[in-house]
């Protein structure tokens, strides 16, 4: 990468020398034609792209062609040193005749919906509405605390929840809290209430997103608009809801629907918390059951092509879901022409 | 929430209590580290009584194992700051401000790839890491299990955001100095150099903060494409330590863990406005 950086970096530097060496000559500059300039204009254009161009080609372009290809193949650790074999829609036959294939839509459908409308959607607004309601350094500091399971190593801050989730004696829940609310005395993520710690975890994370978005959102609200409100009599709860929800329409629908493709393809936390356990596929979901397939060496297999399979639908939907996302939110107007070239 | 007194009391129960895990979280992370043992949240020593407090735990400073870890940590959070730097900078600066054939198709792409997760292309990226493993000369440091090879796809999977968040800066910024300074006839890499990145200088510092965090925090591609200790990063190796198959020494892992948080920790302390900003950033344009 950095070869090619280079080169291009160079021919801008060679152009500007020109330009450079025109000046100091006194030479007039050359009159341009519309179209010199325009070629010209394109491969400055694309000289300040390359770097990115590259590591896009090599990390996004090439990995999703390839993962197609995979899927109809049977590559696996067994047989990588022999040329791949394509086995058409085999793997795809699989899939959907896995016997556990309905409950990993399950899993994956409840883990979405739960931890986005409760934690990333839900808590996330009330979060943002308590916080731009009190004096605004406190609102701060609470939303500051908010961001710090988003900035903790996950290592780091599963090991916590994992503490917190432990057998007697270690669990702090366990230790301080009475056994109506669960605690068992066992180990709650992998025991009592595993669903109950992947949606916390992830929850925990996924609300300061949102929080912020609506907190920017709420604050951008102008003052006269709540105090007028106010005069006229409304109560909190209906200043709520007719003048700053409707208000942040937009935003709300932004992070449902971010959010959505994020929940779906995120699997780090479940990883590091249960590996989709305790025993059979209980808190697996769709993104995880690809990523176990082809590296967690199933049957000390490791099965690139079937873990291709189960990848390449969720890339499918994720691809649609960003293009529909780009669509909706409008964002091709933002994409304005830029003014510097009509000098 | 209801309006004067009671609504304000329930703003800050219903805070506070949120917080609780969050707190409880770290309050068990920092005591861990400096006891023995622990029940729930409190120290306890060889007799089961409350006590026990030890520094033992953060003798792991003196192996050379969390020293080699911390390297690659670095190594791949500062190759991201700069990778993800000049990437996004030059590439930020062009669709800003050229008019090319194929720019809205770069926008429009950027976009998608920025709402869309690159996760699920890892077993695709395995692959390509590996045959950029048998590049002569190179290969063997920007192959698959290797420091530069992780950092490379990390860089890439920044990328979408990056260019985005620098091309809406430089959208931001007047364009008479740059104008100026073309029709004085300097040419588009000195406008970009020496006239536009200095104006973009915040927007510069949030980026550089955002990946150093993203590189420094990183568990999932290098746990994917690393094998063993010698180029475990730290999150990979606290994992280690945490699935070793003898018995897990909490203590310890609790040690390893607050000592990874260290620049994080001063981050958060000194940066905090621009970190809620900065985290703000996958909403630019709505």
């Amino acid at each position: 990468m950095t070869e090619k950086q280079l080169s291009a970096t160079e021919q801008l530097m060679e152009q500007e020398a020109d330009s450079l060496a025109r000046a100091a000559i006194g030479a007039p500059k050359q009159p341009r034609s519309s179209l010199g300039r325009r070629v010209r204009s394109t491969v400055s254009a694309y000289g300040f792209l390359l770097p990115a161009i590259a590591l896009v080609i090599t990390f996004f372009i090439i990995p999703g062609i390839l993962l197609i290809i995979l899927s109809f193949t049977n590559l696996s650790s067994a047989n990588f040193t022999e040329p791949w074999e394509f086995i058409g829609f085999a793997n795809f036959e699989r899939l959907f005749t896995d016997p556990f294939f309905p409950k990993i839509l399950r899993n994956t459908v409840f883990y979405v919906f739960t931890t986005l409308i409760f934690f990333n959607l839900g808590l996330a607004l009330v979060l943002a509405l308590v916080t731009t309601n009190i004096p605004r350094r406190r609102g701060f500091f609470f939303r500051l605390v908010w961001l710090l399971p988003r900035l903790t190593p996950s290592v780091v801050y599963i090991l916590m929840w994992k503490r917190i989730g432990s057998a007697d004696p270690f669990g702090i829940y366990n230790q301080f809290m009475p056994e109506v609310l669960g605690a068992s005395g066992g180990n709650l993520f992998l025991g009592g209430a595993p669903w109950a710690f992947v949606i916390l975890t992830n929850g925990f994370v996924g609300a300061s997103f949102g929080m912020i978005i609506f907190t920017s959102a709420l604050m951008s609200i102008p003052e006269d608009l709540i105090t007028a409100a106010k005069v006229d009599g409304a109560s909190t709860w209906r200043i709520i809801r007719d003048i700053k929800l409707p208000l942040i329409k937009w935003p709300l629908l932004f992070i449902a629907t971010y959010q959505t493709l994020s929940l779906l393809t995120s699997f780090e936390y479940i990883l590091l918390l249960t590996e989709g356990g305790p025993g059979l596929f209980t808190t697996e979901v769709w993104a995880l059951t690809a990523y176990k397939r082809a590296f967690s060496s199933y049957f000390g297999n490791s099965q690139w092509a079937f873990g291709a399979t189960w990848a390449i639908v969720l890339v499918a939907v994720a691809l649609v879901m960003a293009v529909l996302y780009v669509k909706i939110f409008k964002f091709n107007e933002l994409v304005e022409e830029p003014r510097i070239e009509n000098l | 929430m209801g309006s004067g007194k009671t609504g304000r009391f329930f703003s800050y129960a219903f805070l506070t209590l949120s917080i609780v895990p969050i707190l409880v979280g770290y309050t068990w992370l920092v005591i861990a580290t400096v006891s023995t043992r622990t029940r729930g949240l409190l120290p306890i020593n060889a007799e089961g009584g409350i006590g026990g407090l030890t520094l033992g735990n953060w003798s792991f400073v003196f192996e050379s194992a969390i020293w080699s870890a911390m390297l690659n940590s670095l190594l791949i959070a500062v190759a991201m700051v700069i990778g993800v730097g000049i990437a996004s900078t030059s590439g930020g600066y062009a669709l800003s401000r050229f008019k090319f054939p194929g720019r809205k198709g770069f926008l429009t792409g950027t976009l998608v790839l920025h709402a869309f997760k690159a996760e699920m292309l890892l077993i695709a990226i395995f692959f390509v890491l590996r045959w950029l493993g048998e590049i002569p000369l190179i290969g063997p440091y920007i192959g698959f299990n290797s420091v530069g090879g992780v950092a490379l796809v990390m860089v890439a999977l920044e990328l979408p955001l990056g260019i985005w968040l620098m091309k809406g800066f430089f959208d931001n910024i007047s364009w008479d100095m740059e104008r100026a300074a073309m029709i004085d006839g300097a040419g588009r890499f000195r406008v970009w150099w020496q006239i536009m990145l200095p104006q973009v200088r915040p927007g510069i510092a949030a980026l550089a903060l955002f990946t150093f965090i993203a590189g420094w925090n990183a568990y999932l591609v290098p746990f994917t494409f690393t094998i063993g200790t010698k180029v475990a990063n730290m999150p990979v190796y606290l994992n280690q330590l945490i699935s070793d198959t003898a018995p897990v020494n909490w203590n310890q892992v609790a040690a390893v863990g607050l000592f990874q948080m260290i620049p994080l920790i001063i981050f958060f302390i000194f940066t905090q406005e621009l970190l809620l900003n900065i985290y703000a950033g996958g909403s630019k344009g709505t």
